[in-house]
């Protein structure tokens, strides 16, 4: 099963690393989210070091949407999808696969973005432990909830429209969890922050189950 | 309230057909005598809600005539979260049975659901705009309770896409099944985030409730559930006969089809 | 013997449209069967049916023993289907493709370097990436991947188009020797005199249902004198 799902997500990672998208497309829309949200935000008045915690997890939200469409749509192509499920493979090591795939992919995300913070907003990080934690646990969630959801809508011909309806409001606790982590690794305050790294690990945990447990039926209507 | 349906019978094709609709001939509109009687004691209840909310009950000494928002705005924001609950039974029932009756179930309790959200949102509006100046403001449960609006429209969403019910019946189970935990795990960290900074918590009700208040509160819950009841009730009924008519029009569809084939 | 395939008044839906209107079939082990008709009969769901991609709305419906409205998982992955989507990632190398969709279909990985190289794909082709290639290589890709898999039940949708010659009859070989080892196959196909020389049968379906089956013949010409190719 585990071999599996290391065959499923080396298979896309082959294929993002073949095509680029997550690199050229994805990376590029994340660091023009953080402009976008300076011109919006100006900067003066200090709003944007304010709203920082904020701003980078909405824009992981926005790209990981993304990471997760690219992900299906590799599969619309051709009939994979149809070819996925005659193989044979277990639904739930499919799953696995899956959103271990886009998991790195949101993992290079949130780099590029922590790089993009420090550089734009001038952001300087403390509490390093937690922010790491923080963002591991958030992006284990928003992948696998991603992935699930994905599946869902990737057999819809309103999957553009309709996942993010499905999939934002879930992942509102890991919006606020996230952003309330990085808020207290920010001001010293760590210990509340890991309260909130433990909301973060229970619905990233949830979702994996549920994910593994729900993916097949929802494979078999795409 | 009755809904008329004339059911169609007998294909329009010009082939013999040897399949017989098996649709069930059921009933032609979506009441019956229970609903009846279940309507007209919602009816009767709300007059008498009415009547103690606005006439009986005294005002309150801070929020005045405000308060008689109590016997309708925890009500019904309470039977959204009961919709809510019984749309994700419904749902795992679905997947465990199988059978139309579970599906319809969490269908019509998710829509009514979302009506009584609405509902509550807005009295939570009206509440607020006189007690705190503004339509809205960002306290654990008007926030809560708006990403419950939230969560049920992508239900109905997905519910309402064209295509095989049996295939989005089985896609919004699922999505259905996930509306509890979805909800627990948004309200945790809405509540954690406006309390754990001891940020001033607005509020709504009043301190003291007893005596008749508590009691209009009460019979308020009563009246409130009866009138979900009946919504769901006649909701349920339409989306039955929704799903027959299909029933019908797939066999018509295979009469042509064979029809067509063995014509030429 | 049982039937492999077995079908009774099925209906399958696509949508809300009965692509097919109540099919009788049954199907031997070991037969080839060709499934002909007019475009829009249901040919093609008739064999996604059978592979176990559209759901069985009513009727009875058995492959290998699976029941085609619950267990059609069971069938993954003895059953190999061929259909006009080629089912390959195109920004991978075609090595990189009969690699994967070997290995996901739990087959041996030995088999499916014996199929590249049946197929003519070990050579230049091998690490061209999909997408550059033409319609025919692409087909010959999905096939290499289908015959390593060795599946015991062969479903084949217009398989000769876009091939030359050439394909064409390795691809009747290939199929000639699955059938006799063991393998049943159904063949959905516009060439008649091609498929009527390897089929021992033929089934029409016109408007979702079977119209005409010529049944077993009695002698398996097909089969006795082989096919070779030139």
């Amino acid at each position: 099963m585990f071999r599996d799902a290391t065959l499923v997500a080396a298979k896309d990672l082959r294929i993002e690393w073949r095509s680029r998208v997550g690199i050229n497309q994805i990376a590029p829309f994340a660091l023009l989210i953080l402009v976008l949200f300076a011109f919006a935000l100006g900067p003066d008045g200090g709003l944007l070091s304010k709203a920082t915690p904020g701003l980078y997890w909405v824009a992981v939200l926005l790209c990981g949407l993304l990471a997760v469409q690219r992900s299906f749509a590799v599969e619309a192509s051709d009939g994979a999808t149809d070819a996925l499920r005659l193989s044979g493979i277990e639904p739930s090591a499919l799953f696995l696969g899956k959103t271990a795939a886009v998991l790195v992919q949101i993992l290079a995300l949130d780099l590029v973005l922590l790089l993009g913070v420090t550089i734009l907003y001038g952001t300087t990080f403390t509490g390093w432990v937690l922010v790491a934690g923080t963002v591991l646990s958030a992006s284990v969630g928003i992948a696998a909830a991603g992935t699930l959801y994905g599946v869902l809508a990737a057999g819809l011909r309103v999957r553009e429209t309709l996942l993010p309806l499905l999939l934002l409001p879930v992942l509102a606790p890991v919006l606020i969890g996230s952003t309330r982590a990085f808020e207290a690794a920010l001001a010293g305050t760590t210990s509340e922050g890991w309260l909130w790294f433990g909301l973060l690990s229970v619905f990233a945990l949830m979702y994996i189950a549920a994910g593994a447990a729900l993916f097949g039926p929802l494979l078999e209507e795409a | 309230m009755t809904t008329e349906l004339q059911a169609e019978s007998g294909p329009r094709g010009a082939a013999e057909s040897a399949h017989v609709p098996t649709i069930d001939p059921g009933p032609h509109s979506t009441s019956s005598p229970a609903t009846r009687a279940l309507g007209i004691a919602v009816l009767a209840g709300f007059a008498m809600l009415a009547y103690l909310g606005l006439a009986g009950t005294p005002e309150d000494r801070v929020q005045g005539e405000l308060v008689r928002l109590l016997y309708v705005h925890p009500q019904s924001a309470t039977v959204a979260y009961l919709g809510c609950f019984l749309a994700t039974t419904g749902s795992v029932m679905y997947l465990w049975k199988r059978s139309l009756w579970w599906d319809l179930v969490a269908h019509s309790t998710a829509e009514i659901g979302a009506v009584f959200t609405a509902f509550a949102l807005l009295t939570g509006m009206l509440w607020g705009r006189p007690s705190w100046g503004t339509y809205w403001v960002w306290d654990a449960r008007l926030t809560s309770t708006a990403m419950l609006m939230l969560l049920l429209l992508g239900y109905l969403a997905l519910r309402k896409l064209p295509g095989d019910p049996d295939v989005r019946a089985r896609q919004s189970a699922i999505v259905g099944l996930l509306l509890v935990p979805n909800v627990i795990l948004v309200r945790q960290s809405v509540t954690w985030w406006r309390t754990l900074h001891q940020a001033p918590t607005l509020s709504l009700p009043g301190a003291e409730i007893e005596g008749l208040l508590l009691f209009t509160m009460m019979f308020g819950f009563a009246v409130f559930s009866g009138l979900f009841l009946w919504l769901t009730i006649h909701r349920f009924r339409v989306a039955w006969l929704v799903r027959q008519v299909d029933e019908l029009a797939v066999n018509e569809a295979i009469t042509a089809r064979i029809a067509e084939g063995t014509s030429r | 013997m049982d039937p492999v395939i077995h079908l009774d008044a099925a209906v399958a839906l696509l949508g809300r449209f009965p692509a097919l209107a109540g099919v009788d079939l049954d199907v031997a082990p070991g037969e080839i069967v060709l499934v002909q008709g007019p475009n829009g009969a249901g040919k093609s769901t008739l064999l996604r049916l059978c592979a176990g991609l559209v759901p069985l709305s009513s009727g009875v419906g058995t492959v290998l023993g699976a029941d085609l409205r619950r267990e059609r998982r069971r069938l993954r992955r003895r059953v190999g289907y061929l259909g006009h989507a080629a089912g390959l990632y195109d920004e991978l190398t075609v090595h990189d493709n009969v690699v994967f969709w070997t290995r996901a279909a739990g087959a041996d990985p030995a088999d499916a370097e014996r199929a590249m190289a049946a197929f003519g794909l070990d050579q230049r082709l091998r690490s061209v990436e999909v997408a550059k290639l033409s319609a025919g290589q692409r087909r010959r890709t999905a096939l290499a991947v289908l015959v390593a898999r060795r599946p015991e039940v062969w479903l084949l949708d217009e398989p000769h188009a876009a091939l030359d010659t050439e394909t064409r009859d390795l691809l009747d070989s290939v199929v000639l020797d699955a059938a006799r080892a063991g393998a049943t196959v159904l063949v959905a196909t516009h060439e008649h005199e091609r498929a009527a020389a390897m089929a021992q049968r033929t089934v029409t379906l016109a408007g979702g249902i079977v119209t005409a089956d010529t049944g077993r013949s009695a002698v398996d010409t097909a089969t006795t004198e082989g096919r070779r190719v030139p």
